[in-house]
């Protein structure tokens, strides 16, 4: 196969990886901020004077819901800039021509 | 900006995203990373100093009471986690909260000021070529620096999960911990790096924008972006707190 419709046909199909982990992490990550969100307002309405400590503890549930989102944006953005798949075809192209 | 220099978006994001690297191989050092990351902790060290140096017990200054503050509430923070008498667990957390909010910060310092300031210095003292100078001022942003840290606190907990219990269930202990010993330092160092990469490329993507929406769109997320490293350095050391106490806990009946 023409090795400009290999790179492509990798590129393109990285990009529609790329979007999905995106949009699935932030899926989730939203619903699970709703959901503590709304659990920390309904706990401080039933004892405002624990407000400072639920909100030292829903900062670092947050922290924990960002993680594998984050894992997520940090491998995909990976993936955007310096594609391995790309770079997989690309030597296999080399080696092809260089055996030919 | 880029269109003086004749560099494509691409090619500008690729600069920015490489390492001041020396050596090979194995002994491929970021030397950036290393600097920034010594260097912010001696500067730290010794800002502390300085005003410890001249503390008292009486009215406090704005400095001292500003670290007092800090102190406490990392105190306050920990000592409702770790329950378990150990002199080691207050410098760390401490140490952990403050240095790596530290180097989170160097992400709030525009993008390309540093990498030019370097870029600079390296046209005009050595002779490089300016294309090839590069500089990463976020140390947290290198995964070498935030595996060095999880694994640096992973070791502290393997150390205290042995050495506060008895020997006697060790085998089956440690088989039934195998998947918390893979994920623990990787989930620890990789949310750290995730939050701090992404923010470091949006800032890049964000310079490339012209010039409305580079100062606006800069300054929105600035503003969440401290919000999230001051998180992510918590979270960091609260998780360290709680593994380095769960490595304590004994279940044993006769100390209660």
């Amino acid at each position: 196969m023409d090795i400009v419709t290999s790179i492509a046909n990798v590129q393109g199909l990285t990009a529609l990886g790329v979007c999905l982990i995106f949009g699935m992490g932030a899926f989730g990550t939203a619903i699970g901020f709703g959901i503590l969100g709304g659990k920390f307002l309904e706990g401080c309405a039933r004892q405002p004077e624990l407000g400072g400590m639920l909100m030292g503890r829903m900062f670092l549930v947050a922290g924990l819901l960002d993680a594998v989102a984050m894992i997520g944006i940090g491998f995909a953005l990976f993936f955007v800039f310096a594609n391995p798949f790309v770079g997989a075809v690309t030597s296999a192209a080399a080696t092809a021509v260089g055996a030919k | 900006m880029s269109e003086s220099t004749g560099i494509t978006p691409t090619q500008y994001i690729h600069h920015h995203l490489s390492y001041w690297t020396v050596g090979e191989g194995f002994w491929a050092l970021n030397l950036d990373t290393l600097l920034f990351s010594v260097g912010l902790g001696a500067l730290l060290l010794l800002g502390m100093y300085l005003v410890v140096r001249r503390s008292t017990s009486g009215v406090p200054g704005k400095w001292q009471n500003f670290i007092e503050l800090l102190l406490t509430g990392i105190h306050d923070n920990v000592k409702q986690i770790f329950l378990f008498d150990n002199p080691v667990i207050a410098p760390l957390a401490i140490t952990i909260f403050i240095w790596i909010w530290a180097m989170n910060f160097m992400d709030i310092v525009p993008v390309d000021l540093l990498p030019r300031f370097a870029q600079f210095i390296g046209v005009h003292a050595f002779g490089a070529d300016p294309e090839h100078v590069y500089l990463k001022v976020v140390p947290t942003n290198d995964m070498n620096m935030t595996f060095g840290l999880s694994l640096g606190v992973f070791l502290l907990t393997l150390y205290y999960s042995f050495a506060k219990k008895k020997a006697v269930l060790v085998v089956p202990n440690v088989l039934m911990n195998v998947v918390e010993t893979i994920s623990k330092p990787l989930s620890l160092s990789l949310r750290l790096f995730g939050n701090l990469f992404a923010g470091e490329i949006l800032f890049i993507l964000i310079a490339m924008l012209p010039a409305w929406g580079s100062w606006s769109l800069s300054l929105v997320w600035m503003l969440f972006h401290l919000l999230v490293i001051t998180i992510q350095a918590f979270v960091f050391m609260m998780l360290s707190v709680v593994y380095l106490s769960m490595a304590h806990t004994t279940h044993d009946s006769h100390s209660h």
